[in-house]
C-alpha cells in the first residue's frame, strides 16, 4: 500500500516539477511549486517525519510561495505569457540536465546502499528540541545560533535593499 | 714576507678616498678654498707616507737575502669563487710600486699646489678638487693593487676620472667630445684587457699577482701549453692584456684620444696625461713582466714593435703641431713609446734586465719633466690667454722662472747631460742595442727629432718674433711657480740617482754605467736637433715655411695627424654604420620588435575572442559553472578510480 | 515498509527534480522564475538528505536537522532574493534576466 503511494506521489513530484519549468504562466508556475512541494511533505510524512513536513508546509509552502506570488503580483502583469527562450539556449540546458541525470544516476545505480537494521530513533518534537540545544556530539546549537544570526542578517539585508528611497 | 710590515700604507689611498667623498659631498656648500685645502692636505699626507715608505723599503729594510723583497702589506679576501680563484683587495709594497707611489704622490701634490693658481675663481673649483682626489686615490689603488682584478677596478676607476677631469669644461662641446672619445677608446682597449685576464685567470687558477709573477711559481708553467693559431694561450692572455695597456698609454692605433684629451685644464693634462695615467700601460707591462719574459716572448716583441712606431710616429707628428700642448701631448705619446720599447727589448735578471731598469727610470724622469713642461704651458697660457705658438715669441722677458724652468725640461727631454733625461735614455738605447740593433737606430732618431720639435716650441714661445700683447703677460702666482720650481730641481738631479741599485727586473741590484758609445751618438744627435730649431725658430724667419713647403706632402700628413683619425670616422661610418647597425637595426626592428609586437597583437585577439564569455548574462555562468562540475564528476569518478 | 522501497529510487526522484530545476534555473528569463526553479533545486536536496538520514543512518537525525537549516536558509535567500528583484524592477522597469548586464567587458 504504501509503495503505491510512494509511487503516485513521486510520479507527482516528477510530473509537476517539469511542468513548473516549462509553464509559460508566471502564476501558474508557482502554484506548481506548491504542489510539488505539499508532494514532498508527504514523502516526509511517510518517512515518519513529521516535524519536518510541518515545517516544510509553513515555511516553504506556506512562506516562500506566497512571498514569490506577491513578488509576482509586485512586478509583472499577471497574464503575460512569458517569453519562449531561444532554442539554442533550450538546448543546451536541456543538454546539460541530461547528461547531469545520466551521470548521477549511473553513479547511484552501480553503488550498493544496503539498508542499516539498527534501530530507528524517535523523532519527536521533544527530541528535536533537545538536540537543537544541546551541546556535545549530538547537538545542534552552533548551527541553531548561526541560522538565527543569518535570518537576522537576511532580514536587514531585505528591508535595506528594497527600501524606497 | 710579513704582512704586517709597511700596513700603514694602505692609509695613503684611504685618505684620499675619504677626501674624494667629503670635497665632492660637501664641497658645493663650503667656501671652495676649503676643499682645495683637504685635498691638498690629503695628497701632502700620500707624498709624506710614501716619502716615508720608500725610505723605510729601500735604506732601512734594504736587501733580503741580495733581493728586495715583495711584501703584500694589506689584503682582504673581496670575492672568492674557488678555494684558490678570488678576488682580493690588497696593498703589494715592492720596488716599482714604490717607485710610481712616491711619482705619483709628487706629481699630484704639485699639480694640487699648481691648480690653487692656475684654477683660481674657476666656477666648480671644489668639483675639481674632488675630481682630483678621486683620480689620485684611484691610480694610487692602481698602482699597489695586489690582485690582477683590483687592478682592473682601479684601471676602470682612473678611465672614469680622466672622463670626468677632461669633460670638466662641460659647457664646451669640444670638451665634452674629447672626454667621451678618451672613455670610449680606452674602455674598448679595456675589453682586451679583460678578456686577457680572465683567460690567463682561467689557465692559471689565481688572479693573484705574486702568484702570478712568480719565475718559479706554478702559476706559469701549469698554464697548458695548448695553443690557437700557433701562439700558446699564455700568450694571448698577456697580448690581450696588453692592447687593454696599449689603450690607456695611447700607444698606435689607439692614441687617437690623448691630443683631444687636452681639451682638460692644463693642471689635468699635466697630471693625468704626462705623468700618471698614460703610464698605467707601462706599468701593468712591468707588474706583468715575468710572465711575459718566460711564457710569452712573442707578446714582448709586440710590446716593443708597437713602442718603437708609435715613438717615431708620435715625433713626426709632433714636429708640424702648432698648439703647444698638442705638442706636448705627442711628445708624451713619443716618451711612453720609448718606455714601451724598453719593456719590450729587456731580458731577467741583472745585466740582461736594462731595459725593464731603463723603462722605470724613464717613467720616473718624464714624470718630472714631461709634468714640468705642461705646468709651465699651463703658466704660459694663463699669460698669454691662447694656446698657439703662433700667437707667441718673445717671452723670456715676461715669464723668467717659466722661462728657466722650461728650459731645464726641454734640455731634459732631449737627454742633454747632466740633466735626468740623459740618463735614462741612455740606458734606453744601450737596451735597444743589446737587442736589436733596428731599435737602437730608430730610437736614435726619435732623440734628434725629439730635440728638434722641444726647441722649435721653446724658441718659438721665449724666442722668436717680438709680438705686442694686448696685456703684458705677467709671470704666474707664487702658487703655480713654486711646483714649477720644485719639478726643475728633480728634472735635474734625479738622473744621479743609482737607479739601478734599486729597481730591476728581479729586484736584485745591479750595477750600471754610462755606454760612452752609445751616449755620444744620442747627445750628437740632440745637438744637432737643438741646432736646426734654433736655425728655424731663434729669430723670426722664412725657413720653417721654405721647408714645409719643400716636404708639403709629408708636412701636410704630420700636420693633419695621418689622417688617422679620419680613417677611423671613415670605418665607423660606412663600414659600421653602414653595414653592421644596419642589419642589427633591421633585425632589432623587424624581428625582435615585430615577435613582442606579434605576442601583444596576439593577446589582443585571443582576448577579443574569449571576451565574450565574460557576457554578464547569469545564466552563461551557470551553465558554465554546472557544466565544469559535471566535468569534474566526470573525471574524479570514473577517470581517476 | 522501508525495506519494499529502495533507497535509490528517492535519489532518482531527488535527482530528476534537482536537474528539472537547473533547467528551468538555465532557460528562464523571468527572474521569479529563475527563483521558482532554485527553490526545486533545494527542496530535491532535502529529499535526498532525509533519504539517506532514514534508511543508512536511522541512529542518527543529522540529515534531518541539516534539511531544517536548509529550509531555513532557503527562506532567508528567497526573501533576499525577492528584495533585489524588487529593486532592480525599480531600476529597469522589467524583471528580464538579460537585461541585468552591466558587470561585463
Amino acid at each position: 500500500m504504501e509503495t503505491i503511494i510512494f509511487y503516485m506521489l513521486a510520479a507527482s513530484i516528477v510530473i509537476f516539477s517539469v511542468l513548473t519549468v516549462t509553464t509559460r504562466l508566471i502564476l501558474r508556475a508557482a502554484v506548481y511549486l506548491l504542489f510539488t512541494l505539499l508532494f514532498t511533505a508527504a514523502i516526509y510524512l511517510m518517512l515518519n517525519y513529521q516535524f519536518l513536513a510541518a515545517v516544510q508546509l509553513t515555511v516553504y509552502a506556506g512562506g516562500i510561495v506566497i512571498l514569490i506570488v506577491f513578488s509576482v503580483l509586485l512586478t509583472s502583469h499577471i497574464n503575460d505569457r512569458l517569453e519562449l527562450e531561444s532554442s539554442g539556449r533550450r538546448i543546451a540546458a536541456g543538454m546539460v540536465s541530461l547528461v547531469g541525470i545520466i551521470l548521477t544516476t549511473a553513479t547511484i545505480a552501480n553503488a550498493n546502499f544496503a539498508p542499516v537494521k539498527t534501530d530507528a530513533l524517535t523523532m519527536n518534537t521533544k527530541a528535536i528540541g533537545n538536540a537543537l540545544m544541546s551541546y556535545g556530539d549530538n547537538g545542534y546549537i552552533l548551527p541553531f545560533e548561526v541560522i538565527s544570526i543569518l535570518l537576522l542578517a537576511a532580514m536587514i539585508g531585505a528591508i535595506v535593499i528594497a527600501k524606497k528611497r | 714576507m710579513s704582512e704586517a710590515l709597511y700596513s700603514y700604507t694602505v692609509l695613503i689611498p684611504a685618505v684620499l678616498f675619504i677626501s674624494f667623498l667629503i670635497t665632492g659631498l660637501f664641497g658645493g656648500k663650503m667656501n671652495p678654498l676649503i676643499s682645495g685645502f683637504i685635498s691638498t692636505a690629503a695628497i701632502l699626507f700620500g707624498l709624506v707616507v710614501s716619502y716615508y715608505t720608500a725610505y723605510q723599503y729601500f735604506i732601512v729594510d734594504g736587501l733580503v737575502e741580495g733581493a728586495y723583497p715583495t711584501h703584500v702589506a694589506f689584503d682582504m679576501v673581496w670575492l672568492s669563487f674557488t678555494s684558490t680563484l678570488s678576488i682580493n683587495l690588497g696593498v703589494l709594497i715592492d720596488p716599482i710600486s714604490i717607485l710610481l707611489l712616491v711619482v705619483v704622490t709628487t706629481v699630484s701634490s704639485m699639480v694640487h699646489i699648481y691648480s690653487f693658481g692656475y684654477m683660481k675663481g674657476e666656477f666648480g673649483f671644489a668639483r675639481f678638487y674632488s675630481f682630483l682626489s678621486l683620480f689620485s686615490f684611484s691610480m694610487i689603488g692602481l698602482v699597489v693593487a695586489s690582485n690582477l682584478f683590483e687592478m682592473y677596478m682601479f684601471w676602470e676607476l682612473v678611465g672614469v676620472s680622466s672622463y670626468l677631469l677632461i669633460g670638466y669644461y662641460y659647457q664646451k662641446p669640444a670638451a665634452v667630445n674629447a672626454s667621451k672619445k678618451a672613455f670610449i677608446v680606452t674602455r674598448f682597449a679595456d675589453f682586451g684587457f679583460l678578456t686577457g685576464m680572465l683567460l690567463l685567470a682561467y689557465f692559471t687558477g689565481t688572479f693573484d699577482l705574486v702568484a702570478l709573477t712568480d719565475p718559479n711559481g706554478l702559476a706559469i708553467a701549469s698554464a697548458p701549453v695548448m695553443g690557437f693559431m700557433g701562439l700558446s694561450v699564455v700568450t694571448w692572455a698577456v697580448g690581450l692584456i696588453f692592447i687593454g695597456g696599449a689603450g690607456k698609454s695611447a700607444m698606435f692605433p689607439l692614441h687617437i684620444w690623448l691630443p683631444d684629451a687636452m681639451e682638460g685644464p692644463t693642471p689635468v693634462s699635466a697630471l693625468i696625461h704626462a705623468a700618471t695615467m698614460v703610464v698605467a700601460g707601462v706599468y701593468l707591462v712591468a707588474r706583468l713582466f715575468p710572465i711575459y719574459v718566460f711564457s710569452a716572448p712573442d707578446a714582448l716583441e709586440m710590446v716593443a714593435i708597437v713602442g718603437a712606431f708609435t715613438s717615431l710616429f708620435a715625433a713626426i707628428i709632433a714636429v708640424t703641431q702648432t698648439d703647444i700642448k698638442r705638442v706636448l701631448a705627442f711628445s708624451t705619446m713619443s716618451q711612453i713609446g720609448y718606455m714601451m720599447l724598453a719593456l719590450g727589448v729587456s731580458g731577467y735578471g741583472g745585466e740582461a734586465g736594462t731595459g725593464y731598469m731603463a723603462s722605470m727610470f724613464h717613467l720616473f724622469t718624464h714624470a718630472m719633466f714631461k709634468s714640468l713642461l705642461f705646468l709651465g704651458a699651463g703658466a704660459i697660457i694663463h699669460a698669454v690667454h691662447s694656446n698657439y705658438m703662433t700667437e707667441m715669441g718673445n717671452l723670456r722677458k715676461y715669464l723668467p722662472i717659466t722661462h728657466i724652468t722650461f728650459l731645464i725640461a726641454a734640455l731634459a727631454i732631449s737627454g742633454i747631460y747632466p740633466m735626468s733625461g740623459f740618463f735614462s735614455k741612455d740606458e734606453i738605447l744601450v737596451a735597444a742595442m743589446a737587442n736589436n740593433p733596428v731599435y737602437f737606430w730608430i730610437e736614435w732618431a726619435v732623440a734628434g727629432l725629439t730635440a728638434f720639435y722641444m726647441f722649435r716650441l721653446y724658441f718659438s714661445i721665449f724666442w722668436g718674433e717680438k709680438r705686442e700683447y694686448e696685456h703684458t703677460p705677467h709671470e704666474a702666482p707664487l702658487s703655480m711657480t713654486i711646483p714649477l720650481l720644485l719639478l726643475a730641481v728633480a728634472s735635474a738631479v734625479v738622473g744621479f740617482i743609482p737607479f739601478s741599485q734599486f729597481v730591476s727586473s728581479d729586484s736584485i741590484p745591479f750595477d750600471v754605467h754610462i755606454h760612452w758609445n752609445i751616449a755620444i751618438p744620442s747627445l750628437l744627435i740632440a745637438a744637432a736637433g737643438i741646432g736646426v730649431a734654433a736655425f728655424m725658430y731663434l729669430k723670426p724667419s722664412m725657413t720653417p715655411d721654405k721647408v714645409a713647403g719643400r716636404l708639403s706632402r709629408i708636412y701636410r700628413l704630420s700636420y693633419n695627424k695621418f689622417y688617422i683619425d679620419e680613417i677611423y670616422l671613415w670605418f665607423t661610418h660606412t663600414i659600421i654604420f653602414g653595414i653592421v647597425s644596419q642589419a642589427a637595426s633591421w633585425f632589432d626592428r623587424h624581428i625582435i620588435d615585430g615577435f613582442l609586437n606579434g605576442l601583444a597583437s596576439l593577446t589582443n585577439v585571443v582576448s577579443e575572442k574569449t571576451k565574450t564569455l565574460q557576457s554578464g548574462q547569469l545564466q552563461h555562468y551557470g551553465i558554465y559553472m554546472v557544466s565544469g562540475v559535471l566535468a569534474l564528476f566526470l573525471i574524479f569518478i570514473y577517470w581517476i578510480s | 515498509m522501508l525495506a519494499d522501497i529502495p533507497v535509490e529510487h528517492y535519489s532518482y526522484v531527488a535527482l530528476f527534480v534537482f536537474f528539472a530545476g537547473i533547467y528551468g534555473f538555465f532557460t528562464r528569463k523571468n527572474m521569479i522564475a529563475m527563483l521558482i526553479s532554485i527553490e526545486l533545486i533545494l527542496n530535491a536536496i532535502n529529499l535526498q538528505f532525509v533519504a539517506f538520514n532514514k534508511y543508512l543512518y536511522p541512529d542518527l537525525m543529522e540529515g534531518m536537522i541539516f534539511s531544517l537549516f536548509i529550509i531555513g536558509v532557503a527562506a532567508a535567500e528567497a526573501a533576499v532574493a525577492i528584495a533585489i528583484i524588487i529593486n532592480v524592477y525599480r531600476r529597469l522597469k522589467t524583471i528580464n534576466i538579460e537585461k541585468v548586464n552591466s558587470m561585463k567587458y
